[in-house]
């Protein structure tokens, strides 16, 4: 565990305690709470915070993770196109809801998001069957290719999501997808939390195993052969982790962005710069951010909760902009 | 252990780049490349090491082909340092050295200091790598080599961008690894360079050898007007011969 990790998991200790006591209703342990508060902590407070967490890691460890492989740092999980594969999954069920079968029909909107992210996954192991070779010294066009092949199936998600947006059968409807997708956690319960946890964790253990390969990368990709990297296995490690932490999170929560792209700036000034140190430490501080972020938008005094998706891309955008001209300046 | 060009032949997008070369590198020595741009000897380094299929032939490691070597032992035993790769992130000069453990997956304390001590980045260790001067930059990128401990390093252009007194301090340093058992082979453009230094020399043409041998059989005048087109003769005294070119 290193240094940053070390700040990130205090900051998460301070953060978990804040995030269960804050809210319309404030919690407060010693004076006289309201008398239901036990019910609001265990089965409203917790899981929404458990599962902020550990959305929040998913896309922390997958930004950094992606920002490592296209040695990019304004790369971002949704650069593959499989968050928005998962939304199209989950904008589906509001049309083929009746088609579910009556015992998973609660499941229906996660278990199609992540057979969009799964068949976003498989569309990419095919184009990266096509695009990388182990052996072809960059004939087969590599990294670039891929990723520009990740932003198209990127764009032909979002044009059918949109599509399916428009063609919305009643106005309802088109409200409930528009709210869906901007992200967010409210009312989320144990449930969702036992679908996404277990996913997103062997997500971010599939990119742990991933990070020394990454590290390798650091020297381009004929360099990172000649260091014994079997890319074609690399970037397999790498749609399944992307796949496993963002798909889950685009399941339960909807769309959340910017916090893969802005965390790991956030963590790589405190570390050796490496990818792989950057991967546990991006995690925790995902997870800060998002489970900041959502205890915020609860306590904010505005008429209906503001989403959270939109806080973060409130926060995320300007970053980005600001990013973008330190660059220009070389100071990155 | 000898590294083996057997009728190899490479395409690169689609092209053919290498046509049928046989070589053999023996460690413990230098072998320089040359030739003219295009010449495929980018190419050819890079099927040596493995990282490039060969469409026809093969490359052969002590015997045993490089192709069905697995990419960990074959990384074990090769070193590749390419011609000024890009360093994606700003990291100290020590991890980055730290790099060239990976195909062992270990610390690799003892190489890394070496490694470190040969090339005198002691001062540089915890530099990060955007404050480097050219010198240095090349130094820790073959720190990154050495710390692998191969039993060959294969270079592509090493010296490319280096001033004069840089150039001859990092063939200095291949020379040691050579003098160390370690084999080296390197892509040279300067032909004065490979003629002083190199064991044996190598000249590429369209992808074929067309000469090979001691320096001084490689690289008379003529071979040097029959491959690049241009009138020259070797001046001084063996050792510190200089390349005079003129019309």
């Amino acid at each position: 565990m290193n240094r940053a990790s070390l700040i990130f998991a205090a900051l998460l200790a301070v953060l978990v305690p804040f995030s269960l006591l804050a809210g319309r209703v404030w919690v407060l342990p010693l004076a006289d709470g309201p008398p239901n508060y036990a019910l609001i902590l265990a089965e409203l407070r917790a899981p929404r915070a458990v599962l902020a967490i550990v959305i929040g890691a998913g896309l922390g460890a997958a930004g950094a993770a992606m920002q490592g492989y296209l040695r990019n740092p304004l790369a971002d999980p949704g650069l593959f196109g499989i968050a928005p594969m998962a939304a199209l999954g989950a904008v589906a069920s509001f049309w083929l809801g009746a088609l579910v079968p009556p015992a998973l029909a609660a499941w229906s909107l996660p278990l199609l998001a992540l057979t969009g992210a799964g068949l976003g996954m498989a569309a990419l192991a095919l184009i990266a069957g096509r695009t990388s070779s182990d052996a072809a010294g960059g004939a087969g066009g590599g990294i670039a290719l891929f990723t520009l092949a990740g932003l198209m199936l990127a764009s032909l998600a979002g044009a059918l999501t949109a599509l399916a947006i428009t063609l919305a059968p009643n106005p309802f409807a088109l409200s409930e997808i528009v709210m869906w997708l901007n992200g967010a956690l409210t009312d989320r319960s144990w449930r969702e939390v036992a679908l996404a946890a277990p996913l997103t964790l062997a997500g971010i253990g599939v990119l742990a195993l991933a990070a020394r390969s990454l590290d390798a990368l650091t020297l381009g990709e004929e360099a990172a052969r000649s260091l014994g990297v079997e890319p074609r296995r690399l970037l397999v490690m790498l749609v399944a982790g992307v796949g496993l932490t963002v798909g889950a999170g685009v399941a339960v929560a909807g769309i959340i962005g910017f916090v893969g792209l802005v965390v790991p700036h956030l963590v790589r000034p405190l570390t050796d710069r490496l990818p792989s140190s950057l991967i546990l430490p991006s995690a925790l501080a995902g997870a800060c951010l998002v489970l900041a972020a959502d205890s915020i938008v609860r306590i904010l005094p505005l008429v209906t909760e503001l989403r959270l998706g939109i806080a973060l891309s409130l926060i995320g955008a300007p970053f980005f902009g600001w990013l973008l001209l330190r660059m220009r300046k070389g100071a990155l | 252990m000898n590294l083996v060009a057997d009728h190899l032949t490479l395409h690169r997008g689609g092209r053919p780049v290498v046509a049928g070369i046989s070589a053999a590198f023996e460690p413990g020595r230098i072998t320089a490349i040359v030739g003219p741009n295009g010449a495929g000897k980018s190419s050819l380094l890079l099927g040596l090491a493995g990282l490039l299929e060969a469409s026809d032939g093969a490359v052969t490691l002590g015997g045993e082909s490089l192709a069905r070597l697995h990419p960990r032992l074959r990384a074990q035993a090769i070193g590749y340092l390419p011609q000024s790769p890009d360093i994606a992130w700003d990291v100290a000069v020590e991890a980055l050295v730290a790099l060239g453990r990976l195909p062992w997956r270990d610390r690799g304390t003892t190489a890394i200091e070496a490694a470190v001590a040969v090339l005198d980045l002691e001062a540089l260790r915890h530099r990060p790598v955007s404050q480097l001067s050219g010198g240095e930059r090349a130094r820790v990128l073959l720190a990154r080599v050495l710390a692998g401990e191969p039993r060959w390093i294969l270079a592509d252009e090493p010296l490319a961008a280096l001033d004069l007194a840089h150039q001859l301090a990092l063939v200095s340093h291949l020379k040691a690894c050579a003098a160390a058992g370690q084999g080296v082979v390197v892509v040279l453009h300067d032909l004065a360079i490979a003629m002083n230094n190199a064991d044996h020399v190598l000249v590429l043409k369209d992808g074929r050898v067309a000469a090979a041998g001691a320096p001084r059989e490689a690289l008379t005048p003529q071979i040097i007007a029959h491959v690049w087109g241009v009138t020259a003769q070797w001046l001084g005294e063996p050792g510190r011969l200089g390349l005079v070119t003129g019309v």
